[in-house]
């Protein structure tokens, strides 16, 4: 039998943290001459800066979400983060200009020579600046726009201001009025009408001081039949206390476009990882979500589209992985609002020792739209005796010609299944992981090569000293 | 050294005792059958040799070539070189069977070697053709959807891929057709060699037409209650089990 064990993860790996000086600094707690001090520090226009003010005011008067969220919420202490910190340098534009520590980032992360030079392609963002920015000169030519997105909103602010904020307002939700108030760093990215990106673009970040909430913001905007895969993954370093993580992406997809958007995250356990992402998706179009969540103390996600034009297409695949002490509580929103829109969502999760998954569903499918579909698969798989999953579909459907089908399943790992395979020789954390990885391959699959293959590592590492 | 040697082996599950004392040597190079009614204690022999947590193990020991294997490990007891053929394969979604096997192949590698991926496939290629497997079957998932003869197929592939020292097929030829018993069998005879001890436990005399035993035992409440040469499978399938229990008696 698959006894209930105390986890033992070590959690070193992948967490690292080494000293930093910052010449920006907004101090901790969040009040009015913070959200000033980030505007002045970005030099933003007065426009952006009176939108952070109103937005921080609209985070105050909002109430935390406990009537159906965890109570956990509740252990996020506002007044003990710091909601800036920057190294005040400005986006590097050659690996030369990379700093040496931020190379040791790169060292640590594991990341191989082939793909540091690929990473002169990508944005990492570095604490909430960015400090390694440089676009291909293959995406200048074809006048994509890939940048940091306090850069978006400084050079190209006819097309950010158009569009910052309309998919999800600051008034959505408490932590997107946070995000609006306090943002800093994250991508922005135009991709002109008909360019279609062969090689996703990518953005690694990560977090690296104690108790500094990262609040990035970023904004995606394919023009009409433009096409792009967008990645983010990331470590995080250790810390001894909490850590916010409240990030806003918005993404929007113009007539015939594709957006997929990739993300991969391995928190450490006491990051509070509270994301708001949403898509626009209008006539014909496509957005996919990717997401995968591994590690954090408390993650909320639910990515969405609002499916806005007729035939537009809506997507999410997600997983799931709660370790003790661990609370994923993801799912996926899809807002039809045209006639034969459709929307698909997979999400797996997979609970280990005392972790927790749930899964959170919304799907609207109003009255007077014809030819609306929606598929729902979501599938939980529990470890140990006391893992525990839960899941909160809510469906409406009405009207007639449309339709909608649901599927829920939950699993536990079978003990004669790892009886079997040890019996092929396979250790029994080797059996369980390659159960795991079983459970979740299909959802694998549909993550590009060199991302599976750092999943499954990921997943592995979890589940070393889950079963004994 | 060259035996699985069982000695005195008492177990047990949840406070019933089910092998009350067996004894029973398989030399390298025999092909051993034992057989015996429903609920005398062969899955269990089966299981218990394989370390299954589920049975306790009271007394007794089980040398595989001189080492004991009680109280190991089943993924130790694995790499050791014992390999249980299932009489009900688990499934196992997700994983591919050419996946599973590596997984397996490799886990018997030191930590620093790597399986040679492409005189694997050349091994595991030709061992399908041998056993009729249509290669499809490598990227499907282990067993999941499988008929009861494409189950045993795959058990006899995977024996057939891992070269064990001994190998136990349980009640391999339950649920089989004529036509699958008869590819199992052969695949099964062409694993016969002077470096290979098999066990075959089995319900009934038809399987041991295909598979000729050096030696049939027949187990009767947890115990080896008779030994014979294979015509003492022909006796026991004419005259019933009943018999045995009269022989004993006597």
């Amino acid at each position: 039998m698959i006894q209930p064990t105390k986890i033992d993860v070590d959690r070193d790996k992948g967490n690292f943290r080494y000293e930093t000086d910052y010449q920006y600094d907004a101090g901790v707690g969040l009040r009015e001459e913070v959200v000033q001090y980030i505007s002045e520090v970005k030099g933003e226009d007065e426009w952006i800066r009176d939108y952070r003010l109103k937005a921080l005011d609209t985070f105050f008067r909002k109430p935390m979400p406990t009537h159906w969220a965890t109570k956990d919420l509740e252990n996020i202490h506002f007044d003990k983060i710091r909601y800036y910190l920057a190294k005040g340098q400005q986006p590097s534009r050659t690996w030369e200009d990379v700093p040496d520590d931020v190379k040791q980032t790169f060292e640590r992360l594991g990341i191989p020579e082939q793909e540091r030079k690929f990473l002169a392609g990508v944005e990492a963002q570095f604490d909430s600046e960015a400090a390694y920015s440089r676009m291909k000169v293959e995406l200048e030519k074809e006048g994509v726009i890939f940048v940091g997105s306090s850069d978006g909103l400084k050079d190209h602010p006819e097309i950010f201001r158009k569009w910052f904020g309309k998919v999800i307002p600051a008034s959505d939700n408490k932590f997107s009025a946070l995000n609006a108030a306090v943002f800093s760093g994250g991508s922005f990215i135009y991709v002109p009408p008909g360019v279609k990106l062969a090689q996703p673009l990518q953005a690694y970040f990560r977090i690296n001081a104690e108790n500094f909430g990262q609040f990035e913001r970023t904004l995606i905007i394919a023009d009409e039949g433009a096409e792009l895969t967008y990645m983010e993954g990331c470590t995080a370093p250790k810390f001894e206390t909490a850590t916010l993580h409240s990030a806003v992406v918005e993404l929007v997809a113009m007539p015939g476009a594709k957006i997929q958007y990739i993300t991969v995250q391995n928190w450490s356990n006491n990051v509070f990882n509270l994301v708001t992402k949403r898509a626009m998706a209008h006539e014909e179009s496509e957005v996919r979500w990717i997401d995968c969540n591994i590690g954090s103390r408390l993650t909320m996600k639910y990515p969405g589209v609002i499916l806005k034009g007729r035939k537009a297409r809506g997507e999410v695949l997600s997983i799931a992985l709660a370790n003790d002490g661990q609370h994923q509580d993801t799912g996926a929103k899809m807002v039809h609002a045209a006639d034969e829109t459709t929307s698909n969502i997979i999400a797996k999760s997979i609970s280990i020792g005392k972790g927790r998954s749930s899964y959170r569903g919304l799907v609207q499918i109003p009255g007077h739209l014809r030819n609306c579909r929606n598929n729902t698969e979501c599938d939980a798989l529990l470890i140990n005796a006391n893992s525990r999953t839960d899941t909160y579909p809510a469906i409406t459907v009405r009207g007639n010609g449309n339709a909608v089908q649901h599927e829920a399943s939950v699993s536990k790992l079978n003990a004669e299944q790892i009886f079997y395979m040890r019996q092929r020789g396979l250790t029994e954390s080797d059996a369980v992981s390659l159960s795991v990885n079983g459970f979740v391959n299909d959802l694998i699959r549909e993550f590009p090569m060199e991302y599976s293959v750092e999943l499954k590592r990921l997943i592995d590492m979890e589940m070393e000293g889950s079963v004994g | 050294m060259n035996y699985l040697e069982i000695k005195d082996l008492r177990a047990q599950i949840e406070d019933k005792e089910i092998l009350q004392g067996l004894n029973l040597t398989i030399p390298k190079g025999e092909v051993h059958a034992i057989m015996g009614p429903n609920g005398s204690g062969k899955s269990t022999l089966s299981k218990v040799l394989a370390g299954h947590e589920d049975y306790e193990v009271s007394s007794g020991s089980a040398l595989l070539d001189g080492k004991e294997i009680l109280g190991m490990e089943p993924d130790a007891i694995s790499r050791l070189g014992l390999f249980l053929a299932f009489q009900y394969p688990l499934e196992v979604p997700g994983v591919s069977i050419a996946n599973f096997i590596r997984a397996a192949l490799q886990g018997r590698l030191a930590e620093n070697e790597t399986l040679d991926a492409v005189g694997y496939y050349k091994d595991l290629y030709a061992r399908m053709d041998e056993l009729g497997i249509d290669r499809k079957f490598t990227s499907r998932s282990v067993n999941e959807g499988f008929s009861g003869g494409e189950k045993k197929r795959c058990e006899i592939l995977q024996m057939a891929m891992l070269k064990p020292k001994y190998c136990i097929l349980d009640e391999t030829d339950s649920g089989l057709d004529i036509d699958a018993l008869k590819i199992v069998a052969k695949g099964v005879n062409q694993m016969r060699n002077p470096d290979r001890g098999i066990l075959v436990i089995t319900h009934y005399q038809r399987l041991l037409e295909y598979i000729v035993p050096d030696k049939v035992h027949v187990m009767w409440e947890g115990g080896i209650a008779l030994t014979g040469d294979k015509e003492l499978a022909l006796e026991l399938e004419a005259k019933g089990y009943d018999w045995v229990r009269e022989e004993l008696v006597a």
